[in-house]
């Protein structure tokens, strides 16, 4: 426990200080790359509640990645041509501020989360795995087909959108903007383990018949938990968007799902920091590798592979279990 | 549409469907005996049709590529299976979908890296080649019967294997009581190791005899491994019976769905939008049915324990 | 995959086996420029990334200027990885240009930020209809194609062949929109059928059982990658026995093999052709084979040209003197490989396209061409550009 206080604090400030480095030493594509780290930890975080806190193994919280990401995406470009959006009897002016564009796209993916959790949560096991992918698989044919933002060219904004206050066209102002969400998030997720509800839904893991007993629902547990983890990935999504000022179906697709997981799972299952590490581990792997082979995807495969044999506890599960050997 | 139409669209659902049966059942095979969610299935389809096609390309006998496809998916299968697999069996479901995960991306890049990234020429030999005239007047082709019919014979095999032969009841009991059949002196891991390898071969195949008229090339394997997951999600994961119920239901809401939804939309929008607007709608119907049929029935049509 | 070439390196290897570089761009006034190309050399499209790479740095090669320095990563035809990949190229390796790009989605995601950031973007593949007309920008070049023009072509070819009743598809995606669009340009006959497939689909049965029983007396298709090779292959399988015209894409070199005597007879349309006769052809087709060892495709060709473009504007313009490069390059004052090339007020090209017949070479399958579906085509957006 205490080794993984200092894991963490280390990862995070590791995190800031390589930022204001490449800040003093002029290398902006590093800060984009670790804006990139935050963002899609950020997405980790979300599934992690989900995930590590409810078990609900979800394979396709690309969908509420995709939905963050286009509600930036519809919002931005309906400001860019300055064209409101029609909506029934509503007209909607687009926006470029990225408050307004968070909250929507934290309650759109709200909603749709609530609605897929609504029918996946009847379901558990290997059926949960797969609608969830199934569900993945709709939005991302739907968004390909539909043409009114762009099918699968996707949509482009010129100029990241604002916030009050800040240069978001700098990049260690947008880095900063993502690594205190990434802070809130993170102090929300440990209030959460803490929290009657956390303690609740963790019981309901471990046994649902349990948490049934003492007049609890364990249906409306998690189903509250996919909710909060879909909110959070929405948000990441949107982030995402401003970060590559451009959305695409790609964000929906099934890969992105896995990928997600994959930063969950290397990092540590269930740990506060594992989305972060293992984010930041899967970047600099891309990175890294991709410059020395072609082939690159061989060597991260056997690498996951390495992780899920040998080092179930993933990355702060070895981290914590030397420092736990040397007391 | 005419009735000679509907009844040909019929026959492309159906054959649709005995080819997902043959991926969906190796799967399902996996699942039940030894509880194993394998996402690389799709990566021993891609390698099925890569040694078929490089068989054809060396021999020019289609037959000798087939029993190549078999043999090289089974044995990577089989390899596969002893290396990592069996590792996986007392893990829960999350570390087999990332390990698995995992092998997709090693088969995916090491077949280019061996064979380059252009796809390869696999076709339909002469004596296959070709329409035939079905009752009715039907124009079909007749590699497309070849299709079903060894679709349906494989599935009718795979019954009499599961119901008659001591490797079925030794799969039967597995699926039943994992720790008894260990009792009773059952070779666990060999048992293990034979019957992944014949999903692998039977999805092997599949790649090898569906490569034929579509592309060989890498990444083949995804779509259809997510298609079988459909198929044995809606049949009820475990249940070989689920699995062949589930690949016709799909196979052949795919294909009509595609073709009578642009029709539906038609009578309302004008051309242009209806076909793009029923493809679109139609391109999400397998997965709305999926979701429809786990609403209903948690654990699929035939489903037991999951 | 990141590589670097110091074009001194083969400059001296040429100067040792005697050729010289043409004297005219090898002038010591010429400036630096640094490349940065973005194209796809991992996972399902590879295929087109590295022969656009390979003509490229064929080109770069031969013209054994010294001054260019070619950056290249993979965008593993992700969009989000190009855009980073752009960000990476602007900011921290500090490219004069950018070039590569396959996929119209990942062009229209780095495209717009590239040249907004004062960089010049040359196009050797996609050339969606957005950055032609409203979108288009003083500092893109398209030296490939804008996309309908291939299907325009198709449209006007099928009118000179007397077809009166097509059956078009393609698949459900802006690309595929665009493309049955353009066929209908051109085409004046009526239509058997108008189909959307779905992107990725590799079963065509559906689809062939409904042109069969829809009357046509012949058939559209614009199926790019796989998707081609398995529409090709079902419908030489299932008797149907009407004319098929298709853009090139599916009838390309890297992909021709695996279609195999399904695509033989089969009419395409395309810009470029390895039997073109002209002495640029020439030389690029026979360095290419001796370079890497295979024929030339339609993307080598484009990557090519991209890359001489670039050499004919270093040779007049210093690429800081931005208005100056720019004017240089306008003029497109290169030895094209398809012959005529000029550029339009929009920065996309005014070239004929031809009409090829997929043929087979000893065992080799490969195009021939067969007449001129549209000459000094020019495509219908550039009203739109206001530059």
């Amino acid at each position: 426990m205490i080794a993984e206080k200092y894991f963490n604090a280390a990862l995070l400030g590791g995190l800031a200080l390589i930022a204001f480095w490449a800040y003093g030493a002029d290398e902006p594509f590093t800060i984009t790359l670790l804006t990139k780290v935050t963002i899609l930890a950020l997405a980790g975080v979300g599934l992690n509640i989900a995930l590590g806190q409810g078990g609900l193994i979800s394979l396709g919280h690309a969908v509420f990645f995709g939905i963050g990401g286009y509600a930036m995406g519809i919002l931005a470009s309906h400001a860019q041509s300055y064209q409101p959006m029609t909506l029934g009897p509503w007209m909607i002016e687009g926006t470029k501020s990225m408050p307004v564009i968070w909250l929507t796209a934290m309650v759109s993916a709200g909603l749709v989360a609530l609605s897929i959790g609504l029918v996946s949560l009847r379901t558990n096991g290997v059926y949960f795995i797969m609608i969830t992918l199934a569900f993945g698989q709709m939005f991302y044919y739907f968004s390909i087909s539909w043409p009114a933002y762009g099918g699968e060219d996707g949509l482009s904004i010129y100029v990241r959108n604002s916030f009050p206050g800040l240069n978001t066209l700098d990049p260690i102002q947008f880095f900063g903007i993502t690594f205190a969400l990434l802070l809130l998030a993170l102090l929300f997720h440990a209030a959460l383990v803490r929290s009657p509800f956390g303690l609740a839904l963790n019981a309901a893991r471990q046994s649902p018949e349990r948490v049934k007993t003492v007049g609890l629902n364990p249906f409306r547990l998690q189903l509250a938990a996919f909710v909060i983890s879909g909110v959070i990935t929405g948000l990441a999504g949107a982030l995402f968007a401003d970060l590559n000022r451009f959305v695409s179906p790609t964000m929906f697709s099934w890969q992105l799902s896995g990928e997600i997981m994959v930063f969950v799972i290397l990092g540590g299952t269930a740990r506060l920091c594992g989305p972060v590490a293992g984010a930041a581990m899967f970047i600099a792997l891309e990175h890294w590798l991709g410059g020395l082979s072609e082939y690159w995807h061989i060597y991260l495969g056997l690498l996951l592979l390495a992780v899920v044999l040998f080092a179930p506890g993933g990355l702060i599960g070895i981290v914590t279990r030397r420092e736990a050997a040397h007391d | 549409m005419t009735f000679v139409l509907f009844a040909e669209q019929v026959l492309n659902g159906v054959q649709l469907g005995v080819m997902l049966f043959l991926m969906a059942s190796g799967l399902t095979l996996v699942f039940g005996v030894m509880g194993l969610i394998n996402l690389a299935h799709g990566s021993l389809y891609m390698v099925g049709a890569f040694a078929a096609a490089g068989v054809a390309a060396a021999t020019g006998s289609f037959l000798l590529a087939l029993c190549a496809a078999l043999a090289a998916a089974a044995a990577a299968g089989a390899i596969v299976e002893m290396l990592v697999i069996r590792r996986l069996y007392a893990r829960d479901h999350l570390d087999q979908v990332l390990a698995t995960f995992a092998l997709i991306l090693i088969f995916s890049e090491g077949t280019r890296w061996v064979f380059g990234s252009f796809p390869l020429y696999l076709n339909v030999p002469a004596y296959l080649a070709g329409p035939v005239t079905l009752p009715g007047g039907i124009q079909y082709p007749l590699y497309r019967l070849f299709l079903i019919v060894v679709g349906l014979a494989i599935a009718g095999g795979l019954y009499l294997m599961i119901a008659r032969t001591r490797l079925g009841i030794q799969i039967r009991a597995g699926e039943a009581d994992r720790e008894m059949i260990a009792a009773l002196g059952v070779d666990i891991s060999r048992l293990y190791t034979i019957v992944f390898a014949l999903g692998a071969a039977l999805a092997g195949l599949a790649g090898a005899l569906v490569g034929t008229i579509q592309s060989v090339q890498v990444g083949m394997g995804e779509p259809v491994l997510i298609l079988a997951f459909v198929v044995i999600v809606i049949g009820g994961i475990g249940s070989i019976k689920g699995a062949l119920v589930g690949a016709l239901l799909v196979g052949l809401t795919d294909t009509l769905g595609g073709v009578l939804l642009p029709r539906i939309f038609a009578t309302f929008m004008d051309n242009s939008g209806a076909t793009s607007a029923g493809s679109a709608v139609a391109s999400m119907l397998i997965y709305l049915l999926m979701a429809a049929v786990l609403f209903l029935r948690p654990r699929g049509l035939f489903g037991g324990a999951a | 995959m990141k590589s670097k070439l110091i074009a001194a390196a083969a400059s001296a290897l040429t100067l040792c086996s005697g050729t010289l570089g043409t004297a005219a761009l090898a002038g010591a006034h010429m400036s630096d420029v640094k490349v940065g190309m973005i194209t796809t050399l991992s996972g399902g499209g590879a295929g087109l990334g590295i022969d656009v790479r390979d003509g490229f740095m064929l080109a770069v090669k031969l013209a054994d200027t010294g001054h260019i320095e070619v950056v290249i990563e993979d965008d593993q035809r992700k969009p989000d990885i190009a855009v980073q990949l752009a960000d990476k190229m602007i900011q921290s390796e500090k490219v004069d240009l950018l070039t590569g790009i396959i996929w119209s989605n990942l062009a229209m995601a780095v495209v717009p930020s590239a040249t907004a950031q004062g960089k010049f973007y040359l196009s050797p593949n996609a050339g969606p209809s957005a950055l032609a007309g409203k979108g288009c920008h003083k500092n893109y070049f398209n030296v490939a194609w804008q996309n309908d023009n291939m299907h325009e072509a198709a449209g006007a070819y099928a009118n000179s062949a007397g077809y009166k009743n097509s059956f078009i598809l393609a698949p459900n995606y802006p690309a595929g929109h665009d493309s049955l669009t353009g066929y209908k340009r051109h085409y004046t006959g009526a239509l058997a059928g108008e189909l959307f497939t779905q992107l990725g689909q590799k079963d065509y049965a559906a689809e062939l059982a409904q042109i069969r029983a829809s009357g046509a007396d012949s058939v559209f298709f614009f199926l790019p990658g796989g998707m081609g090779i398995s529409f090709l292959k079902q419908y030489a399988d299932s008797g149907i026995d009407l004319p098929v015209i298709g853009p090139a894409f599916s009838f390309d070199q890297g992909i021709l093999q695996a279609v195999g005597d399904a695509a033989l007879g089969v009419v395409n349309t395309s810009q470029w052709n390895k039997d073109i006769d002209n002495a640029a052809n020439k030389t690029f087709v026979e360095a290419f084979q001796a370079e890497y060892g295979r024929l030339p495709s339609l993307y080598a060709s484009q990557g090519y040209d991209t890359a001489n473009l670039l050499i004919s504007a270093m040779a007049k313009a210093d690429i800081h003197d931005q208005d100056a490069f720019r004017a240089a390059l306008e003029e497109a004052d290169f030895e094209s490989v398809r012959g005529d090339f000029a550029f339009a007020p929009n920065h996309h090209p005014i070239q004929d396209i031809y009409v090829r017949e997929v043929i087979k070479e000893g065992d080799v399958y490969t195009n021939k061409i067969i007449g001129v579906a549209l000459e000094d085509h020019q495509d219908v957006y550039g009203a739109d550009c206001k530059m």
